[in-house]
């Protein structure tokens, strides 16, 4: 009380300023950090059919382009293979390729990239090799191949829980001295996660080399944006947390990577996290257990045929006179080729042995778990015997 | 809210005229909502995907347009929230059915669960129930991949103030669900996720009588042993019963139903006349809900055993991929050669 009463009797007034009792801000109130430079643009970031392209590295285009036809034909090929009764099930990201590509090729080799469920595509772009990727789809395991050898996370199923991890890691990274940044995906939906929250507010009072990048597709299942969120656009959610926020046209390669370049370049600089949030659609259902005619009109996904991330790039270069007939041939050719790898190795039974339900419990095997081993082994037996 | 049927005793008069139609366990649950819904304005639905979509294995279908979206409702993506906000609920008097989506996806919301939801009738001796029902699709089974086949039972059943039911048959489905939404401390309603298309020729227009949570059925008479099992490893037990008739075992097999309250009465019942007992279920052993319910028949029925109380469950791993789950799955082959060890006397 005491104290009280000598701090608002310190405050001077002006001679002839606003009366005493005029409101001032709390004695100890400063703003931290001016909110405009952290806030997203007006409209998201375009860069294919607008004059920033003339700046863009011809190889760079014909790079993504090539990615992108293998990265379409790759989600026909696991869709087509869901049908086939060869994966349990598939989240397509047909339409949403620019994403997934233009975020993976914006990360040096060092980096790591922490995928959802659906970033299949983005591992794959990355070079893991498409059926490791595809191993926890298929169900003979849950990841298919060393996380540390690839640095590539687990796919994550449970939404967002990647998220507290690429920060974990980024900052273990910078303590350790290397100038690793972790790229974290997650979709609209997972951005109403706790998780989401607190993986943004440790990356920023932690300044950790962390780029978050939201693929808004639409939907989280059956659920749109507006029932998601009241944001004005999820990157102004970064505001709230001190980061910049960028908005960018998840159909335009270009601008994606752009931005998430520009994103991982300014975590690698000690520069601290960025939320990155691309538009896009989300063109197939969410799997194929899915119905989206119960929740979305076709006319919709029509709209955005058009905007199709393929036809974008496709006629910058043709207009540019960087792509023909021979071009987009070669780029179909090279794209089936992987498909038909990919499902003549798809199409073999993976070779399993049921005793590794016991191999990666514990570093050592408990005696517990020795004697259920040696119970399957029986029941094995029995089996081959009979 | 205590005879949660009142409202469908004529419903039932009529529709015992017509012949009742196969539903499925998903339809009952649905057609359970939907007359609690329909009999009380305070209950309310909630969760991902259940409004426009009618959830996703379509057991909250046609409850949006039903009751508008403000008594079903699509909740932004969070489990922590979703649940959090039924507890805000409960305190002004709503009754909450949330949905958690799938099992390993309820995590987020334990803190809730745990902390608040759990004990909130207890933190305020009394003056605040908590009348919300979690559902749970749980358990394996349909091939999914990982964390979409959990058995969490174990987790719930040792948090004091929770009730933890789980139906297997379509029938209990529907009285089940009614009776957990019409009890005034909170339920966690485990929903078989692979016996959601099971079928039966139960109407609803002519329910069940429902009966109070915390009752088991015989589902089968026997009197060799006794198989206690629940949820998605009941129709397990009833197959593993029949082929041991083959080989001269008289098997009695008991449907927990509700896994808190326990029904030691029921089970205890069934023990003492057999002598023998084996407990069934797919979560994994160790810690897991076999060993109460063994160490309850234990220290009830020691004098009448003639063997050890056996347990037959999934191995101590986290839930194997779909392509192996097989093997992780207790099927009636180690229900039966569980059954052949309670030949006790014989081997000893
Ligand atoms: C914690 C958690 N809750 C629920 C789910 C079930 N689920 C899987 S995908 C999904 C929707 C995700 O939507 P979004 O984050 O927008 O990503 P998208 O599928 O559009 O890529 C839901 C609810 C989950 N995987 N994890």
């Amino acid at each position: 009380m005491d104290s009280l009463q000598q701090r608002s009797s310190t405050v001077q007034e002006p001679p002839g300023a606003a009366p005493a009792h005029r409101p001032t801000p709390p004695p100890a109130w400063q703003p931290r950090t001016d909110p405009a430079p952290l806030l997203p643009e007006a409209e998201p970031l375009r860069v294919l059919g607008t004059e920033a392209v003339a700046d863009a590295d011809p190889a760079l285009l014909l790079r993504l382009y090539a990615e992108l036809i293998r990265g379409r034909r790759y989600n026909t090929q696991a869709t087509a293979l869901t049908k086939q009764g060869r994966l349990a099930v598939y989240p397509s990201t047909t339409g949403q390729e620019a994403c997934e590509i233009g975020a993976a090729l914006a990360l040096e080799e060092r980096d790591w990239l922490f995928p959802s469920y659906r970033d299949t595509l983005a591992a794959v772009a990355r070079g893991l090799d498409p059926v490791q990727a595809l191993t926890l789809l298929r169900g003979d395991w849950h990841t298919g191949y060393d996380p540390r050898e690839h640095r590539i996370a687990p796919l994550s199923t449970p939404l967002a829980t990647q998220l507290p991890h690429a920060v974990g890691l980024a900052h273990a990274a910078r303590l350790k001295g290397d100038d690793v940044v972790a790229l974290a995906m997650v979709g609209d939906g997972g951005t109403s996660e706790g998780d989401f929250h607190e993986a943004l507010n440790f990356a920023a009072v932690w300044k950790a080399p962390v780029v978050f990048f939201v693929q808004n597709n639409g939907f989280a299942i059956s659920v749109p944006l507006a029932k998601q969120t009241a944001a004005p656009s999820l990157a102004h959610k970064a505001v709230g947390y001190g980061m910049p926020g960028r908005l960018v046209d998840g159909n335009d390669a270009v601008a994606v990577h752009q931005v998430l370049t520009e994103a991982v370049a300014r975590a690698r600089r000690g520069g601290g996290p960025t939320l990155v949030e691309a538009i896009t659609y989300r063109i197939d259902a969410h799997t194929n257990a899915d119905d989206a005619t119960r929740y979305r009109a076709a006319g919709e996904v029509e709209t955005w045929r058009a905007h199709d991330p393929i036809l974008l790039l496709e006629r910058e270069l043709t207009e540019r006179g960087l792509l023909d007939e021979d071009g987009r041939r070669a780029a179909a050719e090279a794209a089936e080729t992987m498909a038909a790898e990919l499902r003549e190795r798809m199409n073999a039974d993976p070779v399993l042995d049921p005793m590794d339900l016991f191999s990666h419990v514990y570093a050592e095997q408990t005696a517990q778990l020795r004697e259920q081993a040696a119970q399957l082994r029986a029941e094995l037996d029995a089996e081959g015997e009979a | 809210m205590t005879t949660a049927t009142t409202g469908t005793a004529a419903a039932r008069a009529a529709g015992a005229a017509g012949k009742p139609k196969p539903a499925t366990m998903a339809q009952a649950l649905q057609r359970a909502m939907r007359d609690a819904m329909a009999e009380d304005p305070t209950v309310h639905v909630m969760g991902e995907d259940v409004g426009t979509l009618g959830g996703v294995f379509r057991v909250t279908d046609g409850l949006a347009k039903e009751f508008g979206e403000d008594r079903c409702t699509d909740t932004p993506l969070a489990e922590a929230g979703i649940l959090g906000a039924a507890v805000g609920m409960a305190m002004y008097g709503l009754r909450p059915v949330v949905e958690m989506q799938f099992d390993a996806f309820a995590y987020p919301a334990f803190e809730q669960l745990l902390s608040h939801v759990a004990k909130m009738r207890n933190r305020t001796r009394g003056a605040m129930p908590m009348p919300i029902v979690i559902r749970v699709p749980y358990g394996g089974g349909i091939g999914g991949v990982e964390h979409h086949s959990d058995s969490s039972e174990a987790y719930y059943m040792a948090t004091p103030g929770l009730h933890v039911v789980t139906p297997a048959t379509v029938e209990d489905a529907y009285g089940l669900l009614r009776a957990a939404i019409a009890s005034d401390d909170p339920v966690v309603f485990l929903e078989p996720k692979r016996l959601y298309w099971s079928k039966s020729d139960w109407s609803p227009e002519a329910p069940a009588p429902v009966e109070p949570i915390g009752k088991a059925v015989v589902r089968r008479r026997g009197t060799g042993a006794t198989l206690i099992t629940y949820g998605p490893s009941v129709p397990v037990c009833l197959e593993a019963a029949e082929a041991a008739q083959a080989e001269g075992w008289d098997l009695e097999v008991i449907d927990l139903r509700s896994l808190v309250p326990f029904d030691d009465e029921t089970v205890c019942a069934s023990v003492r006349r057999t002598g023998r007992a084996v407990v069934v279920h797919e979560s994994t052993g160790f810690a897991g809900p076999g060993a109460e319910i063994a160490a309850r028949v234990m220290e009830r029925c020691f004098h009448h055993l003639e063997a050890p109380v056996l347990r037959v469950a999934g191995f101590d791993i986290p839930y194997p991929p779909p392509m192996l789950e097989r093997h992780h799955l207790p099927g009636v082959d180690r229900v039966l050669d569980a059954v052949a060890r309670l030949q006790w006397e014989a081997q000893s």
